[in-house]
Formats: structure tokens, C-alpha cells, sequence
């Protein structure tokens, strides 16, 4: 997941990194084929190389140590409200075929059966951002037909073009990259389909998984492997298995 | 910190706090509002990990106005959801932001605008369900939020009130500028000279700030660039302990009920190996003139 989420990630790319397998990604992609790819944190930070040390939160001292920047939270907004950011990620508990984000309320926001988080600066990427990606465990409760509450805009009612319409400035989602899968959305909106599949699972299996009738892309195969360089600096960056215990790289 | 809380803050109030995100929390000081028995907050920040879900689960606040509430490493806020979902210990009323909103609203109120118009937040329910935020002309306008007090941990201040933080600010500037009154906590109350030395770095100008409080340790378990570690641990523990009602009562009156103030707290956890050992001073500004 945490491989294939870092191939998201362009050489030369601003990211707005998240915390937890994000930030891994963004390390992955850093030291193989992004070199002069650069982070921007929400908390006001900059950085070219990940923090070596193990980070909690993105405030912590090593990822504030050796930044390129370290200014307040608004003048890292700034540069993502004129669409200097080219990719964010964002994380969720619920996406729908359409990629919008739910992390407020399961239920009705006046009683919730649920409270969840909140936005943080989720909602603000999703809007903002040139493109984004969202990474997710796979289960039919998190990927589901429609959010009940839409705290971060992915494509609308999936119209195409719904986000030009609404005046949101960045083009949205472009991959759904979940622990079963890579999901991707065509290029003016609309719905999310099947990509590629992770070796060692299948097309139905994903199937199954997934809260509607995912549409399967023609040619869809199977999500490359992780390659060396890749693998290299997850074990260096997450020596622990902290982030990726458990999961597929 | 008793006579700062309980001359500045006072039941109703609205209080930013944890305006630094996941650093430079005033822990010392929400505690010693739930010690002194504080009711009807509003609380207002951006993330303020953790410590809006203590200050909810001791039943002070009346309302939160945020981003984003929980806990950072460890995910949700257990208080919070018992809060929201059932009403307990008392409800709360949400006011939803993203972290870009919360912070045009602090810096409408402190441009004593009514409003500040942004392109964040088209396409979100959050524009609906929070009524502080109104969609007009394909913009969102962000009402101003005005704290009665900002409550700021920083490394180091002088008597004056002159105080130096360092690393990522969040949205601590514009939480201290929208706020009627600033509470400066800090790990070092240095002379004048210190502070003076760089004027730059001072955050907030002396005129805001109605007390400073010398609390080292005051934002524990959160980092403090230069000063102390995040004590992951002790937020794991704390997620473990607030899952039920019980176990958050006997987390609370360990660690603040029962724990008459910072220097009684500190002796309790293992302060010096969350001490950062190894400085990386940078270079001095040269203020030189002729």
C-alpha cells in the first residue's frame, strides 16, 4: 500500500503529507523516484528529506528539525489556495464510489451514531489540492455507495465536471489506493472504477468488498510488486513496522 | 497557574487553546480549569490533541468550535464521542471547521471583520451543518470567532509578557491576535534582555497579555521544540484509559484530580527521558545599528 501509494507521487511534486503511511509514501517516493519532490505540513512546516526519527504527529521535533520551512499554519494554506500543492493525501473513514470523504458523523450531525473527527485539514486538501489520493483499508463499511456526510469533496454527485461547476479549484481525487486494490477515477470526474488488484487477491475478492457494483477498467491487472529501492526505504524509514505492521508493502 | 485561571478565565468564556496543533499544548493549564471546576466553555482550536477531549470529559465546556477533535497518534476522542452521541456527561454543541476555515475565522475577529471570504469548504457539508459558514457569490464566508482568552504555552517569555515560540506556530498568532486577552505559560522565564534580543520572535505584542505563568513540563505529554519529546505512551494510555466512562474518571483523578498542580504532575513522569538532550541552536540575527 505504502508503495504503491508513492508512486502517486511525481518527481518535483509539492505534497501535502498527512500523517501515519502518507508520510511514509512521501519517504518511499523521495528516496527512489521523486528525489526532488518537497512536503508541505498543515501544522507550517516544509521539508525536502523525511525527519529520520520515528514521528508521532507531524509536530513533533525531529519533523521540525532540518525543515525547509517552519512558518504558521495559514502561509502553508496560502500556497495550496493558489494551487502551488500538487498532490495531497488524504485519509477517511468512509469513501464513496464517487471519492467523497466522510470524517464527521455516521448519522444524522444533530445525533450522531457516531462522532468522528472531524475534518482537520482534510476537507481543505480535497478543495484545494491539484489532485489528491486517499488511502484505505478495504471493507465494505468504508467503501460504500454514497456518504452520509460529505466532509471532503471528491467529485459531487458524480457529474462529470460537477467540480468545476461548484468553483472548487483542484481537480479531486484521482486514486482510491485501498489495502485490497487501486481504484481510479476518470479524468473529469465521475465514478471511481477497479484499476489493478494486489497480487495475491482477486477481482471478485475486491468486489465483494466494495459497498456498489464496481465497474472493472478494461486491462485491469495486477498492481505491480514493490520494487528493491522501494522496499529499501519502508525498512528504513519504518525500521519498526510501526505504520506497516500487518499490511501488504 | 490557579490565579491566572481563575482571574481570566471565567465560567462561559471562550477559550483558544492548542492553537499549535499537536505542539505547545497548555495541558498545565486546561487542568487547572478542571480542577477549578470551570463550566460553560466554549472551546475553540484547530486540533488541540487530546486535551479538548479531557476538558469535555470533566464536563466543562458547553461548546467546541474546531477542526478536528481527538487524539492524534491514537485516533478517536472517546469523551468527545460520549459527548456528541449520548450526552454525557452534558451535551456539546458543534461547531465544525476545517483547519483552514478555523483559522480565517480567528483572523476575521482579529481584523474586527464580521467575515472572511474563501474558496475552502465549496462542496462540504460542513458549510451546511455549521451555521457559522454561509455560501454567497461561489465563496465561503468564514464568520469571525472571538475568544475571550488565548491560553499559549511557549519556550520562554520574560515578566512583561514578551513571549518566544519557536518551531510550526499553527494558528497560535491569530488565535492570540482575535482573543480579547492572552495566558502566556512558557518552560523558561528569562529577563527582558532575552526576549528584546529578537523581537522578531516575540509572538504576540506585550499590550495582549494579561499574565505569564512559569509552568515547565506545562505542555505535557505534547513536544516542546528544543525542551521535550511527545510522550506517545502517555496518549496510548490515555486513549486505552477514556474508553469507558470509569476508566476516563480514574485517568482524571490520577493525573489531575488528585494532582494538586504541574510540579506534583511532573515528578510522577519520567521527565528527563522526554528532555531533548542534544541542542541545534540556529544562528543569531545580527541587530545590529549605528
Amino acid at each position: 500500500m505504502v508503495a504503491v501509494a508513492s508512486r502517486e507521487i511525481r518527481d518535483g511534486d509539492l505534497v501535502f503529507v498527512g500523517m501515519r503511511l502518507p508520510i511514509l509514501a512521501y519517504a518511499v517516493a523521495r528516496n527512489s523516484h521523486a528525489p526532488t519532490a518537497r512536503g508541505l505540513f498543515e501544522v507550517g512546516l516544509m521539508r525536502d528529506q523525511p525527519a529520520s526519527g520515528f514521528l508521532g504527529t507531524m509536530g513533533d521535533p525531529p519533523n521540525v528539525a532540518g525543515a525547509l520551512w517552519a512558518t504558521r499554519m495559514s502561509n502553508a494554506m496560502a500556497l495550496m489556495a493558489r494551487g502551488d500543492v500538487d498532490l495531497g493525501f488524504i485519509g477517511g473513514a468512509e469513501v464513496d464510489r464517487f471519492g467523497n470523504l466522510n470524517t464527521s458523523y455516521v448519522g444524522d450531525p444533530a445525533r450522531p451514531q457516531v462522532k468522528l473527527p472531524g475534518s482537520g485539514g482534510g476537507a481543505d486538501i480535497a478543495i484545494l489540492s491539484r489532485r489528491w489520493v486517499t488511502l484505505m483499508s478495504h471493507e465494505r463499511r468504508r467503501l460504500v455507495e454514497r456518504v452520509s456526510y460529505v466532509t471532503s469533496p471528491g467529485h459531487g454527485d458524480g457529474t462529470p465536471g460537477w467540480r468545476r461547476g461548484r468553483g472548487l479549484l483542484g481537480g479531486g481525487p484521482v486514486a482510491i489506493i485501498t489495502t485490497l486494490a487501486v481504484l481510479r477515477f476518470p479524468e473529469d470526474g465521475g465514478e471511481a472504477f477497479l484499476a489493478s488488484v494486489h497480487p495475491g487477491h482477486s477481482v471478485e475478492e475486491v468486489r465483494e468488498h466494495t459497498g456498489w457494483e464496481l465497474r472493472v477498467a478494461e486491462g485491469a491487472g495486477e498492481t505491480p510488486t514493490p520494487t528493491e529501492a522501494e522496499l529499501a526505504a519502508i525498512r528504513r524509514f519504518d525500521p519498526e513496522g510501526f505504520w506497516t505492521r500487518g499490511q501488504s508493502a | 497557574m490557579a490565579e491566572a485561571v481563575a482571574r481570566f478565565v471565567p465560567d462561559g468564556a471562550t477559550v483558544a487553546m492548542g492553537a499549535g496543533l499537536e505542539a505547545l499544548i497548555p495541558f498545565a493549564a486546561g487542568h487547572e480549569l478542571i480542577r477549578q471546576r470551570r463550566r460553560d466553555l466554549e472551546l475553540v482550536g484547530p486540533i488541540s490533541d487530546a486535551l479538548f477531549d479531557q476538558l469535555i470529559g470533566a464536563g466543562c465546556v458547553r461548546r467546541v468550535t474546531a477542526a478536528w477533535l481527538g487524539n492524534v497518534s491514537e485516533g478517536l476522542g472517546h469523551c468527545y464521542r460520549r459527548a456528541c452521541e449520548h450526552g454525557v456527561p452534558r451535551s456539546l454543541e458543534v461547531h465544525d471547521h476545517s483547519n483552514f476555515s478555523i483559522s480565517l475565522a480567528l483572523w476575521a475577529a482579529a481584523w474586527n471583520v464580521p467575515s472572511l471570504p474563501t474558496r475552502t469548504l465549496l462542496g462540504s457539508d460542513i458549510v451546511r451543518t455549521n451555521l457559522d459558514l454561509a455560501e454567497a457569490d461561489g465563496l465561503v464566508h468564514v464568520s469571525a470567532v472571538r475568544p475571550d482568552v488565548a491560553i499559549v504555552h511557549a519556550q520562554r517569555a520574560d515578566e512583561h509578557g514578551r513571549a518566544h515560540l519557536w518551531g510550526p506556530l499553527g494558528i497560535t498568532e491569530e488565535a492570540g491576535l482575535a482573543a480579547e486577552r492572552v495566558i502566556v505559560t512558557c518552560e523558561q522565564l528569562v529577563d527582558a534582555g532575552v526576549t528584546l534580543s529578537d523581537p522578531n520572535r516575540i509572538l504576540f505584542p506585550e499590550t495582549k497579555v494579561v499574565a505569564v505563568v512559569h509552568e515547565p513540563g506545562g505542555a505535557h505529554p505534547s513536544p516542546v521544540q528544543g525542551f521535550f519529546k511527545r510522550d506517545h505512551a502517555f496518549y496510548r494510555d490515555y486513549a486505552q484509559r477514556s474508553r469507558s466512562v470509569e476508566g476516563f474518571e480514574g485517568w482524571l483523578r490520577e493525573w489531575v484530580l488528585a494532582t494538586p498542580d504541574r510540579t506534583t504532575y511532573l515528578e510522577r513522569i519520567d521527565a528527563d527521558a522526554l528532555r531533548v538532550k542534544q541542542p541545534r541552536p540556529s544562528a543569531p540575527a545580527d541587530f545590529g545599528v549605528e
